[in-house]
């Protein structure tokens, strides 16, 4: 049973879900612009997969395995990250509507983004408890902001720089992406 | 859109390179960079994209009058999944030693953004036939292009092909071609040199809020006015 620190961690650093990983690459590449779009992403999706794993995890254990159902889990996973993501936009709304308004548009992506659905199929397969699976889901949200917002600082300096034209918007963002996961694989073996 | 024969052989032939899926409109990176690690695993994750794809297309084109227009996502992502179901059930049965590399990149399908784009973009719209020629053409492009990025990152980073040993590389092999940096950069370059063959405007950059590379286009009132 690994600790919650490593398992927060490597969540984090060492098996960070976009830079080694390859989930939500979309969003890493769509929203990855500017600073303030980035961390708005990241807060959104970290609020998402701890929800969404607060919730999933009993529908799990509690509902489809006494059943002998898990072959459910990707549909019944889907659905209530779908659904959780419409719920939170209207709890927003009615509740705080400053931060539902810098939300705002990032919110409804969060559906497809496929590091929810991979957080919460990762903790069933690593059989995670309750409360290393809501760990779990919190480092992989935050290692995906982390990813985004120096992702976003790298972009920045990458507009001001002479590209060969072949180069240009996306095949130089994927090097740099390249060159910032370099980076992240210092973090390799850190918890082995 | 008239269903004659030169229409349909047209609805494949656009998706394996004028609208290729990966390498030209930059949708369903994911697994893209995820499982090519071996050429053999590019194909395998490009024909079960291709499967599911096909399944969803025509269950989705075939609904297409009977689902409500408010919850069509959450109806699509059910036919989705179902799909993504059944087809690990088939490799697990079937090919396990794949359905063990794809792990959870096999379940990620429900959430590749090709499979959502096309059933909003054509299958929602158009009929049954064409919607399966479609999804075979997207379904090749896409296996396609997950094919040369795995064999450039299988040549070079572990200097074999297909498992067999390449003589001058496989002594030396640069590893970091099989990390995940490897896969942006090979990814990178693939793009590049496709810019660089076809001469033309690089492709735009990703914008989420530009609907051609957002997931949830459908939910985008702009997109829907352009291409009905």
């Amino acid at each position: 049973m690994k600790t919650l620190g490593v398992i927060l961690l490597s969540a984090m650093l060492t098996d960070n879900f976009v830079l080694s990983k390859f989930m939500g690459i979309c969003p890493f590449l769509g929203v990855s612009k500017k600073l303030d779009s980035a961390s708005g992403m990241g807060i959104a999706v970290t609020f998402v997969m701890i929800c969404a794993t607060a919730v999933t995890y009993p529908i799990h254990h509690f509902i489809l395995v006494p059943n002998s159902l898990e072959y459910f889990d990707t549909v019944a996973f889907i659905l209530v990250i779908a659904l959780f993501v419409q719920l939170v936009e209207v709890i927003l709304k009615k509740m705080l509507p400053p931060l539902y308004k810098s939300l705002g548009v990032y919110l409804p992506l969060i559906t497809t983004n496929c590091a929810v659905l991979g957080v919460t199929v990762l903790n069933i397969d690593n059989s995670y408890s309750f409360i290393q699976s809501i760990v779990n889901a919190l480092g992989a949200g935050l290692g995906f902001m982390l990813a985004l917002v120096i992702f976003s600082g790298v972009r920045k300096k990458l507009e001001y720089v002479d590209i060969p034209e072949t180069f240009k918007g996306v095949p130089a963002t994927l090097v740099a992406a390249s060159i910032v996961s370099v980076s992240f694989m210092g973090f390799s073996g850190l918890f082995s | 859109m008239a269903e004659n024969k030169n229409s349909l052989v047209k609805e494949i032939t656009k998706g394996i390179i004028k609208e290729n899926p990966t390498l030209v409109m930059l949708l369903g990176m994911c697994p893209t960079l995820a499982v090519t690690t071996q050429a053999s695993n590019g194909i395998g994750m490009g024909l079960a994209t291709t499967f599911v794809l096909l399944g969803s297309n025509i269950v989705i084109s075939a609904l297409r009058k009977v689902i409500p227009d408010k919850v069509r996502i959450p109806a699509f992502i059910v036919i989705i999944a179902s799909f993504v179901t059944l087809i690990g059930f088939l490799l697990e049965g079937f090919v396990p030693s794949l359905y063990d590399s794809l792990g959870i990149y096999l379940t990620l399908i429900t959430v590749n953004c090709i499979i959502f784009g096309r059933a909003e973009m054509f299958a929602s719209k158009n009929g049954i036939i064409a919607s399966a020629c479609d999804a075979i053409g997207m379904g090749i492009g896409f296996t396609l292009a997950l094919f040369i990025m795995g064999s450039v990152r299988e040549i070079i980073g572990a200097g074999q092909w297909f498992g067999m040993d390449i003589p001058a590389l496989h002594q030396n092999p640069m590893l970091i071609f099989i990390m995940p940096a490897g896969g942006f950069f090979t990814l990178g370059i693939i793009i590049a040199v496709i810019n660089k063959i076809a001469n033309k405007k690089p492709p735009q950059e990703i914008e989420c809020g530009s609907c051609d590379n957002c997931p949830m286009a459908g939910n985008c009132d702009k997109k829907e006015g352009e291409s009905a």
